[in-house]
């Protein structure tokens, strides 16, 4: 039988196009197209090539210089609350009650930290933590601590860690307790009969079984914790110095600060190909481990 | 390896409080003998998962006692009680191999490595699972993980019963024949004490030397598949298991003679005092109701159809309300639609209130 032939078809595919064009597409290669200029205002701008690019990944000019420092902190941001988030998670997720009312007493304490914006986080740990009027602050300086995060490298850092903490474990938490929550009750049954220790349990059934979870959590906690802003912004504003300068502070200090725009753009891109390359690496490490177990997902 | 009695035991998923006739498992009291094949047969929500469940210790009776050779195990965990249990679906560690999976019980009791490897072979030759010992067991097919399974809960060589929860529900009918007959080996092999769960009666009869029924949490009848067959000591039983089922016409009985709507049937033993406010009934199987031509001094019945069961033929009657079935024996052509019942006495029984009435001899 012939196929009839029918291009009409493609209208139908063209206002998602058009979308696509507009809210992605377009507003990417303006930012290409930046990253290639340099501009003193005006709307003049100058042809500057793959020059912006060179300068950022060399360590010995200013824009490398800051570009590389506060990439290294992102990357150390990242892997520590990584680290403290994912196995906190997995431990709040096991011991939360698994029926009665107190379960969704814990669900919905556990999600009102998600629920807050993001600079009103900032806000709150702000004040929290100064030693005059903050909670926090004030208990730590009466025990004879010195803290002060304004002032000190490492209470600074610990601050944004433990808001970090405080604002992004309950999702991690949620999402496992998502995934304990469709293990059959059998293999629990099953597990006892076959006389399973508590870690064995663990490491046989739960950790396996929460897999697919975990996954989600890691990258989505990635991404997250690698774009960091508003928290930082607004609790310490990068400082003392520069030391909690993170790439996006960076970026927009450069962009709109400095009105720097060729070489914002550039470090926009970059930024973003690490982000994407990073997740692909996640992805691919954490799903061929499980595909090792389980090669013909899908048919069950 | 075991005698397992059940002392006064019930359950109530709604505590002990709960109404009576609530109770998920009705008091019973009953022995399991070590090294017995058993099957619980009844339908689903009669309360055999959880009699099962409390013979492991999933769950703690909410009266009576469980004892294991005469010791009170009641307070004891699944794991001091060292008793195995497969489940109706298959439950496979996914990280493990199929060797692992077999060895996890034993590895978690701490048996030596040498004794560990010398079972998990034997177990994996009993069910044929030798050539994928070192595989993943994820990557296996719904009835080899079921084998997995089973093998687990076979595996340890002490334990005090191997308990199966309709382990072959996710089974092929060709494999499943395979496999119970597999168990029935394993049983004779291994002088395991097998509870075997199921709503299947063939299943049942096949595997078990002892049949236990259920019925709406009561254990209605424990005895051999011939014993239940013969003399159903519940009408329950006498319908759930057979095929068709036993006839149960309300009927008035005096000593030696049963009435139903008119016509009298000679029973073979005698029944004086019987309870006067209670449903009396008469029961007897198809096997031992003939149909023959209308005579004034058979039972005459309608005939609704003959059902070809190949080796048998079975007639569906009415006689006025009550439905029967009824052997058809060679040579017999329905003659228009009604026909006379020819009963066996010796295996007319009396029920009243459902339950077995032992007449007088």
């Amino acid at each position: 039988m012939d196929k009839t032939v029918n291009q009409k078809a493609w209208f139908l595919v063209l206002p998602v196009f058009v979308l696509v064009a507009f809210s992605a597409i377009l507003p990417l290669m303006t930012v290409v197209n930046y990253s290639m200029q340099d501009t003193f205002g005006n709307n003049q701008f100058f042809w500057n090539g793959v020059g912006w690019f060179k300068e950022l990944l060399d360590p010995s000019t200013d824009l490398g210089g800051r570009f590389l420092a506060s990439l290294g902190r992102n990357l150390f941001f990242s892997g520590v609350i990584l680290a403290i988030e994912v196995p906190l998670g997995i431990l709040v997720a096991l011991s939360m009650p698994r029926e009665g009312w107190s379960v969704a007493a814990c669900l919905v304490i556990l999600a009102l930290p998600l629920l807050i914006p993001w600079n009103v986080v900032g806000t709150i740990w702000q004040i929290f933590g100064r030693p005059d009027i903050g909670l926090l602050g004030y208990t730590l300086d009466k025990l004879g601590f010195n803290y002060n995060y304004v002032a000190n490298d490492i209470d600074a850092w610990a601050t944004v860690i433990v808001m970090d903490v405080w604002h992004w474990t309950s999702l991690v938490a949620l999402l496992c307790y998502a995934g304990l929550k469709s293990i059959p009750e059998a293999y629990y049954q099953a597990a006892q009969i076959d006389g399973a220790s508590r870690w064995a349990v663990f490491k046989a059934i739960q950790l396996p079984k929460m897999n697919r979870v975990l996954l989600i959590a890691v990258l989505l906690r990635f991404m997250d914790s690698f774009m960091i802003y508003t928290e930082p912004f607004v609790v310490t504003g990068g400082g003392p110095g520069n030391s909690t300068t993170f790439v996006s502070i960076e970026l927009v200090k450069i962009a709109l600060g400095q009105f720097d725009l060729g070489k914002a753009a550039a470090l926009s891109l970059v930024y973003n190909l690490i982000i994407i390359i990073v997740c692909w690496v996640f992805y691919t490490v954490m799903t061929n481990a499980g595909a090792e177990r389980r090669p013909n997902q899908g048919v069950a | 390896m075991a005698r397992i009695d059940l002392v006064d035991l019930a359950h109530s998923y709604g505590g002990n409080d709960a109404p009576p006739e609530s109770f998920a498992l009705k008091p019973v009291t009953m022995t399991w003998r070590q090294g017995g094949a058993y099957a619980l047969l009844g339908p689903s929500g009669c309360g055999k998962t959880t009699l099962l469940n409390l013979i492991s210790g999933i769950i703690t009776p909410s009266r009576g006692k469980i004892q294991f050779d005469g010791a009170d195990v009641t307070p004891r965990s699944t794991r001091e009680r060292n008793i195995a249990q497969v489940f109706q679906f298959p439950v496979i560690y996914d990280t493990m191999t199929v060797g692992q999976n077999l060895a996890f019980p034993l590895k978690n009791r701490g048996v030596a490595k040498a004794e560990i490897d010398k079972r998990v072979a034997e177990i994996a030759h009993l069910l044929d699972l030798t050539p994928h010992l070192n595989r993943k067991a994820t990557r296996l097919t719904a009835d080899a993980k079921q084998k997995i399974s089973l093998g687990r809960g076979l595996v340890r060589p002490d334990v005090a019963a191997v308990l199966f929860d309709e382990p072959l529900t996710v089974i092929d009918p060709e494999l499943k024949w395979q496999l119970r007959s597999k168990l029935k080996a394993l049983h004779r092999e291994l002088d395991l004490t097998m509870i075997y769960v199921t709503h299947d009666q063939t299943e049942a009869l096949t595997f078990a030397d002892t049949v236990v029924v259920m019925h709406d949490g009561r254990v209605v009848q424990s005895g051999t598949p011939a014993e239940l067959f013969e003399k159903p000591a519940h009408t329950f039983v006498g319908y759930f298991i057979g095929s068709p089922g036993m006839n149960i016409v309300e009927a008035e009985v005096k000593g030696r003679q049963a009435r139903i709507g008119g016509h009298v049937i000679a029973l073979n033993r005698s029944y004086d005092d019987l309870p006067s406010n209670a449903k009396i009934e008469v029961g007897v199987r198809p096997e031992f109701v003939d149909i023959a031509p209308p005579a004034p001094d058979l039972l005459s019945a309608n005939i609704d159809r003959i059902d070809d069961l190949g080796r048998v033929r079975f007639a569906r009657v009415h006689v006025g309300d009550a439905r029967l079935a009824a052997r058809v024996p060679n040579g017999f052509a329905a003659d228009g639609g009604t026909a006379g019942l020819k009963f066996d006495p010796a295996h007319v029984h009396v029920y009243a209130d459902s339950i077995l009435v032992e007449g007088k001899a």
